[in-house]
């Protein structure tokens, strides 16, 4: 489990994040809602340790991640996939390669089990047939599996997802949504996806956080949403009629 | 107070970047593949510069020496001692400072803009180290090699130059060119080679690894990178000159 506990952070003078206090529960996707400039990305990027908070803690599994030094918090970062919104493949490397680059570095295993590994990630995530393809080569959504495939390479405890779907189709953003989906219940993995696109909340939403300009506005699941009485969420999710169409047919 | 930070993040970088590798395997080839990309493929350049740099120091020096008493041999004692310690050393590596720093600068402010350096973070890894330490290495390796090409390339045309112009004939030209020549001399060289090679792979770094934003920041940075690892090498070349040969 992740546990968030009044975590700030500040850029010069100004504060992005306010006390924020949360608790990203194991085998399930936690998904941070919330508008553009809202923090989300700040807030993802303070747990995993890109950058420094100015107060508060970030824990895993109860260790206090933040104060540990660089080689104490390489233990963990192995233990953490990252999904990035433009999918941060090296463009220099195949897709085999990419995927094969973290058990490299660690060197984990033989070459023929890392080997193993990579064939049998890249097959999960339907890429068999595109090993030897470098990422220009490629589609945006096969690009995002690659990077899922990499992100899953170690077996990792902790998944971050930031906006899986942006700049893909609607249906190749649904695999996408089901894959992550499936491969927390696969892993039991704590998933953590930052997203604007409510399809993807209620697609595989399970527990959910709304951020709104830097404070943790609401918390609640999936059927929550469709309940809520808050008004900036209810602003943020239903700003389309189409969602204010599903709101009422769902509370019919 | 903006030379002061970058002073100090620079060093900073450095200690990070010289620390010991996560893996000695992914460092070796790493370092080979810089030692292609940032050496063998300025191969071309180098000698084509070299080649006329040699030829033209050797007809202004020639064209220039009016006087009866100075001995004809001078012609290749000055277009040894002008190659060996200043230009392959210095005019290359600011010549290399524009071509290969600009392409470190640019190749690592996209990783940067791109989350790529991010990625490798999160995955554990130290991505100056992993990245910038290779480059450094190699430029320190492959340098040398390309500075001693220059200089051979540069006194060979210095000799085609003023045997095929009638300026100096070959014998002199030969004679001069060995004359004196002290290996002190090229010590001196290969002294500025390595640190030069140094700073036109760490300071685009710097910039690149700093950049923010995106393409347009990529391309400041690739500017910055060049200009101040150019003024940088003068002034190193200066100051080495003072220490090394006064």
């Amino acid at each position: 489990m992740i546990e968030v506990k009044n975590l700030y952070k500040s850029f010069g003078e100004e504060e992005v994040l306010r006390d924020i206090s949360f608790n990203f529960k194991p085998g399930t996707v936690n998904v941070i809602i919330g508008g553009s400039g809202s923090g989300k990305t700040v807030l993802t990027k303070c747990i995993v340790g890109l950058f420094e908070l100015t107060k508060g803690q970030v824990l895993y599994e109860g260790v206090d991640f933040h104060p540990l030094s660089f080689e104490e918090k390489k233990e963990i970062r192995k233990q953490i996939g990252f999904l990035f919104q433009g999918g941060a493949l090296f463009d220099s490397l195949t897709v085999e390669e990419n995927v094969m680059f973290p058990l490299n570095i660690f060197e984990q295993g033989t070459q023929k089990e890392r080997k193993e590994r990579v064939d049998f990630v890249l097959n999960r995530v339907n890429l068999t047939g595109s090993e030897k393809k470098y990422p220009a080569e490629i589609s945006g959504g096969m690009q995002k599996r690659v990077a899922i495939a990499r992100a899953i390479a170690m077996k990792p405890k902790y998944l971050f997802c930031d906006e899986p779907n942006s700049g893909l189709d609607p249906k190749t953003a649904i695999v996408i949504d089901n894959l992550i989906g499936e491969i927390t219940a696969e892993y039991n993995m704590t998933t953590v996806v930052i997203t604007h696109d409510m399809n993807s909340v209620l697609e595989i939403g399970e527990n959910i956080m709304f951020i709104y300009q830097g404070e943790l506005e609401w918390s609640g699941t999936r059927d929550d949403i469709l309940k809520t009485t808050n008004k900036n969420l209810s602003d943020f999710v239903y700003a389309s009629d189409f969602m204010k169409q599903i709101r009422s047919i769902a509370n019919k | 107070m903006k030379l002061l930070e970058h002073v100090g993040r620079f060093t900073l970088l450095m200690f990070t970047t010289f620390k010991f590798p996560e893996s000695w395997k992914a460092l070796r080839k790493n370092v080979i593949t810089e030692m292609h990309s940032l050496g063998i493929k300025s191969l071309g350049i180098i000698i084509i510069i070299s080649g006329f740099m040699g030829a033209v120091i050797t007809i202004q020096t020639a064209t220039n020496l009016e006087s009866g008493l100075i001995p004809a041999y001078t012609v290749g004692f000055a277009a040894r001692q002008s190659v060996i310690l200043e230009f392959s050393p210095t005019i290359i590596a600011l010549i290399l400072v524009g071509k290969v720093g600009s392409n470190i600068s640019s190749e690592i402010g996209t990783m940067r803009v791109t989350d790529q350096i991010d990625a490798l973070e999160i995955m554990g890894i130290n991505s100056a180290n992993y990245i910038i330490l290779p480059k450094i290495i190699a430029a320190a390796l492959i340098n040398p090699f390309l500075i001693t090409l220059s200089m051979a390339v540069s006194i060979g045309g210095g000799y085609a130059a003023g045997v095929l112009s009638g300026l100096v004939s070959g014998a002199d030209y030969e004679y001069g060119a060995k004359l004196d020549f002290k290996m002190y001399f090229y010590f001196y060289a290969m002294v500025k080679t390595v640190v030069f090679a140094f700073v036109l792979t760490a300071v685009p770094a710097y910039y690149g690894y700093f950049t923010k934003g995106g393409s347009v920041n990529v391309g400041k940075s690739s500017t910055e990178a060049v200009v101040a690892g150019s003024v940088i090498i003068l002034l190193l070349n200066y100051v080495l000159t003072q220490l090394l040969l006064i």
